[in-house]
């Protein structure tokens, strides 16, 4: 198969799943009796430039949480805990940072690796869970999930400060704050996140590591026969726990960028859902470190754009919801249906070889 | 125990054949699975289609019953012809089909498991176990239609699956294995059963390669070798070993006649190997193996013997509960499956889908696998593409791989040329050890003869081989010796120079004298 007919098909997925997912909406919008042509007049401009920069911000962390699922599925793991992971880590920086017993950016850091360890043992329950009693990570992410919001709702009050109507924790020292990006002109305020450039070096980690690596091998190779992979020799007990640790330490992540760009403290307003949007971002990317960067970005676009709906088109935003969801659906069949049409391609392939090397194969 | 037990000629007259087979051939890619397979089944008898493993019984299984589409050939159904599209047609002409492995819901009733997604014909209630209730007398299968399936036993369970196929009204029931799964008692209460069925009136095929049970119950036989009919024939005129020698082909090979390189440097010793499966039930029991560099070492056995087991206990993917295991005289008992892989143990697993391949992956990353922390494959923590890469392509043109490229998927390549990848990757970065577990399996003829030149020069470059194999041909010809295995011990130890497959056949059924 050529080059150009290998990125076609793995193209072709998931602008099928669009092109459905458009329809869907269009057709929900036609029997709600909205004004069709308002929504996608509103859903495909040209986002002002400081609504671009809210765009890119938000991609940043979409993606950091789609790798964090990624990870998991890359091994047949499906972590549903990201949210749960996210929403640990970041309470616990927080309350690091705030703390403020590291000066300046030595404080980040610390408060980095802080988020990236209680995420990552978060996460690691589930793990020791599955591999010394084969409880299936779904289950427990899920449960790990509703205790994780008890669990910080419960201390935020305790180690957390009143002001007004919220709770949240003490804010960071100014020293320690990261600056935005002043990347995209005439955007305001607006800048990109300073730690939005966490999601660059974790793709590029992410990539490096499941592509050249043996360990990331193994990962690859247990996620698509764990049979195989005992008989290699790879210890699949080790391999469960590595990833779930991994994928919680991505995690812990997620809520840097915010956390320190912008929010400065964790409180109760703090953005919620990410973590399970992650999930829809990995599927949508196919786990691919590039995939996932525009399905976070398709994610951030529609987020964005559905804002708007309200005061321009007089539709509800809840519809981008819908359509979200709608694409994570339609995706998963599209890649079946690609998957199939590539196999039987390559089948085709072989076939025309054996057929070409049949004088030679009657020796 | 002797085998010329009459099976009786009582049958219920002949009133035609229920199945007739003509001329069924079926190809895939590479491998031709069935070919002229032509039989006819009396209606009212019990025919046992016997044959080696990979003989081609199970796809022959599989048109008869619908799931498959013949390439060629013809079905017969009480004398009209059929073309099967799927189960449901088979089911139509009175068909049914009893698995190997059951198919039943553990927290369902038996009720519950019959009328599942059979619920058009008496309902789900009162009529449907009343139904039920009259087939189990009738049959004298004494199944209580309101009891748990997860309470039964395996025989009983094996009944329910009868019941099932009986209640959507077949007339024609195929059994797979049937008796794998069972303990002695169980298969004489399942040939009774099967009497009784065969007495009023049923038509039942029964596939089998255990020879003394499908001559105490068959009304005929008819064997498959190299997915062809050999022959169909009387268990009167018929002796386990007369049948035997059907199964594997009067004519076997000459033995190598290449001179020995067995040479005096034991490379593998097992010792006393103890392996059960978890539950505290003995698998294997006093393995006590020696191969020399050189040397195969062929295990004959009818599977299902501990042959499985023995070969994961080497390579470490199941654990010695005791007895030790030394390669080169290091003690490796308690090693990872990697620490004996990078000692230098090749595997060429019998389930080469599931234990071999990563059938998604392009072949070179397939060269990876088993081999992460070898070179040319890796150098230290990081993956050497360039240098897995250029060996697949070694290995495609060494060992004749037929692909369009080492980018291509592993699942798109035919049998034969996925285990001739395996072969060659195996036999990469100077192994002591090769396992070879079926390695001719499902593999086309062509494909066959080479690998057999690759073991054997294997044993020419000093290897020890562990050879295990359902073939005899293939244990005699490549082997130098041969030892037989039994319900998880070592019964008998052959010279293929001298046995004969009526002497092996013997010891592996445990039905005649150990040599």
């Amino acid at each position: 198969m050529s080059w150009a007919k290998r990125i076609g098909l793995n193209l072709a997925a998931p602008l099928l799943a669009m092109v459905v997912a458009m329809l869907i909406a269009t057709l929900i919008l036609v029997a709600t009796g909205d004004d069709v042509g308002a929504f996608w007049t509103t859903m495909l401009s040209w986002p002002e430039n400081r609504n671009l920069v809210n765009i890119l911000n938000a991609t940043a962390v979409l993606y950091l949480s789609g790798v964090a699922a990624a990870i998991g599925f890359r091994m047949n793991l499906f972590n549903i805990g990201v949210e749960g992971q996210y929403k640990i880590g970041t309470f616990f920086a927080a309350v690091f940072a705030g703390a403020a017993i590291l000066p300046g950016y030595l404080n980040t850091v610390a408060t980095i690796a802080v988020a990236m360890v209680s995420a990552a043992l978060w996460a690691g329950i589930a793990a020791v869970l599955r591999v010394t009693r084969g409880v299936s990570e779904v289950i427990s992410t899920i449960m790990l999930n509703a205790i994780a919001s008890g669990l910080v709702g419960f201390l935020l009050p305790k180690l957390g400060e009143r002001t007004g109507v919220s709770t949240s924790t003490k804010n960071i020292p100014e020293g320690s704050r990261v600056g935005g990006l002043a990347l995209i002109p005439d955007a305001g305020t607006a800048k990109i996140y300073g730690l939005a450039l966490l999601a660059i070096v974790v793709g590029l980690a992410y990539w490096v590591i499941l592509n050249r690596t043996r360990f990331g091998f193994d990962l690859r190779a247990t996620g698509q026969s764990e049979t195989a992979a005992v008989a290699s020799g790879v210890s699949v007990k080790r391999m469960v726990l590595i990833s779930m640790l991994m994928s919680g330490a991505v995690a812990g992540l997620i809520g840097m960028p915010v956390l320190f760009g912008q929010a400065y403290n964790y409180g109760t307003s703090f953005q919620t859902g990410i973590g399970f949007a992650g999930i829809a971002v990995a599927l949508l990317g196919r786990n691919n470190p590039i995939g996932i960067f525009f399905g976070a970005l398709i994610f951030a676009f529609l987020s964005e754009q559905g804002n708007l709906l309200n005061i321009l088109a007089g539709v509800s935003p809840d519809i981008v919801g819908v359509t979200q969801g709608v694409i994570v659906m339609s995706v998963v069949i599209a890649y079946e249906v690609v998957r199939r049409y590539r196999n039987r391609l390559e089948q085709a392939a072989v076939a025309e070889q054996v057929v070409a090397t049949t004088g030679e194969a009657a020796r | 125990m002797t085998t010329t037990v009459d099976a009786g000629m009582s049958a219920a007259p002949a009133t035609g054949d229920a199945v007739t087979v003509t001329g069924v051939g079926k190809r895939f890619p590479g491998v031709i699975a069935n070919h002229d397979v032509s039989f006819a089944v009396p209606a009212g008898t019990i025919h046992a289609l016997v044959g080696e493993n990979g003989a081609g019984k199970s796809t022959l299984m599989k048109i008869l019953y619908g799931v498959q589409k013949p390439d060629e050939g013809t079905i017969a159904v009480n004398g009209v012809v059929h073309t099967f599209n799927s189960p449901s047609d088979a089911i139509a002409q009175g068909i049914g089909m009893v698995f190997q492995h059951f198919m039943l819901a553990d927290n369902f009733t038996v009720l519950e498991n019959v009328v599942l997604g059979a619920e058009k014909l008496h309902g789900i209630g009162a009529q449907a176990r009343a139904r039920i209730q009259e087939i189990s007398d009738q049959y004298d299968f004494g199944l209580d239609p309101d009891e748990l399936v997860e309470s039964l036993g395996v025989g009983e369970r094996q009944r329910v699956e009868i019941l099932k196929v009986l209640y959507r009204g077949a007339k024609i029931i195929i059994l797979d294995e049937p008796t794998a799964v069972l303990v002695p008692q169980e298969v004489d209460a399942l040939f009774d059963n099967l009497r009784v069925l065969k007495d009023q009136g049923h038509t039942l095929i029964f596939i089998s390669h255990k020879l003394d049970e499908v001559l105490s119950v068959a009304d005929d036989i008819t064997v498959i070798r190299r997915g062809a009919t050999v022959a169909t024939v009387k268990p009167a005129d018929m002796t386990a070993r007369k049948l035997a020698e059907l199964m594997v082909g009067s004519e076997l090979p000459s033995p190598s006649t290449e001179e020995s390189t067995v040479t005096d440097r034991v490379l593998l010793q097992v010792r006393d190997l103890e392996v059960d499966d978890g539950d505290g039930r003995p698998e294997l029991s006093d393995v006590s193996i020696t191969i020399h560099a050189g040397e195969i070492l062929g295990i004959a056995g009818v599977e299902g013997n501990g042959q499985t087991e023995l070969v994961e206990a080497v390579i470490g993917m199941r654990k010695a509960v005791k007895g030790t295991i030394s390669l080169q005289s290091e003690d490796i008992t308690h090693w990872s499956t990697l620490q004996r892989r990078e000692a230098g143990i090749g595997y060429i697993p019998e389930d080469r889908h599931r234990h071999g391949l990563l059938l998604n992956s392009p072949l070179w990353e397939n060269r990876i696998l088993g081999h992460q922390t070898q070179e040319p494959n890796v150098k230290g923590p990081w993956l050497n593409i360039g240098g897995a890469r250029a060996d697949s392509t070694r290995i495609v043109e060494e060992y004749d791989v037929r692909t369009p490229g080492i980018d291509t998927n592993a699942r798109a390549l035919s049998g034969g040329n996925q285990q001739k990848f395996i072969v060659g990757r195996e036999m990469s970065g100077d192994p002591v050890l090769l396992i070879a577990s079926h390695p001719t399996r499902g593999v086309d003829v062509g494909a066959q003869a080479q690998i057999w030149g690759h073991i054997k020069e294997a044993r020419r470059n000093g290897l020890a081989v562990l050879l295990v194999s359902a073939d005899l041909d293939e244990l005699i010809g490549l082997s130098d010796t041969i030892q037989v295995m039994l319900r998880g011990r070592l019964v008998g130890t052959f010279d293929p120079q001298t046995v004969t497959p009526q002497e092996l056949g013997s010891a592996m059924t445990g039905a005649g004298g150990e040599a």
